[in-house]
């Protein structure tokens, strides 16, 4: 079941999503247009979690980046554009040379990736693993979950203040 | 059939997609796109690998953490941008050299 064709398919029109709309947010002029582009991105990658049997990760993923992060970020380039000036243009700058050593660390990491004998373990059928990552988030991970909690705590403060207009 | 290969290779087309949108946007919400793009790069890869060669459930717990510091990461650089811009009318990231000598 896990290698038939379905599966295939499916794998390689969401990696083809993810890269294509990647693609977009790099190289498109608007910035609203890379916003979207990211969006299913974003998208893309929620669905390779699918794949993978992640389901509570790409539940996650849905709500933090495409409900969170996306909607901040379209914030943020509304924020700092004057309204009246829509073209919200992004220049590039020196393209080639950053192409070129894209292009060459894409094909350093993939050689290198693929070159290397991963140990590989026994695939089980994927599960629901909404319950096994409560279980290890109050279990065995109690301390790096405390610490991500008082972690966000300490970023909403400190950008609330970096944010804030000082009294005169 | 698709392994664990496949999907090394797609996180490392992210990864390089999001490195150039570093080095070649000058808008600073831009370069905040390309972050992003790194980030979910990494998360494929210990989601990949928590599947494939692990069998436990640890890579997707680093993944959930991952996301957590992208959440702050992005409240807190959008704060800075922000006052950036307050100060300098402009996100374009080559006028943030007021601390030249």
């Amino acid at each position: 079941m896990e290698n038939s064709l379905t599966i295939q398919i499916l794998f390689y029109s969401f990696a083809l999503i993810t890269v294509a709309s990647a693609c977009l947010v790099v190289f498109a002029r608007s910035l609203i247009y890379s916003a979207f582009g990211l969006l299913f991105a974003f998208f893309g990658v929620a669905a390779l979690y699918v794949l993978l049997g992640a389901d509570f990760l790409a539940a996650t993923q849905m709500i933090i980046y495409v409900g969170g992060i996306l909607v901040l970020l379209l914030f943020g380039v509304m924020l700092t554009h004057k309204l009246y000036d829509m073209k919200l243009t992004s220049e590039l700058f020196q393209f080639w040379p950053a192409a070129i050593l894209m292009l060459g660390l894409f094909a350093t990491i993939a050689t290198a990736l693929l070159k290397t004998h991963w140990f590989r373990g026994k695939i089980e059928a994927p599960e629901p693993t909404t319950a096994a990552i409560g279980n290890l988030f109050l279990g065995e991970y109690i301390l790096p979950f405390e610490i991500a909690s008082i972690f966000l705590l300490i970023a909403l403060i400190g950008a609330a203040m970096i944010i804030r207009r000082k009294p005169e | 059939m698709i392994g664990l290969n496949h999907y090394i290779l797609v996180s490392a087309a992210l990864f390089s997609l999001g490195l150039i949108c570093v080095l070649i946007r000058k808008n600073a919400v831009n370069v905040l796109m390309g972050v992003e793009l790194i980030l979910n790069a990494a998360n494929i890869n210990l989601v990949a690998f928590s599947r494939f060669s692990a069998a436990n459930l640890n890579g997707q717990l680093f993944a959930i953490f991952v996301i957590v510091i992208a959440a702050a990461e992005a409240a807190v650089a959008l704060a800075i941008v922000l006052s950036m811009y307050r100060l300098l009318k402009s996100v374009n990231l080559d006028r943030a050299d007021i601390l030249k000598g």
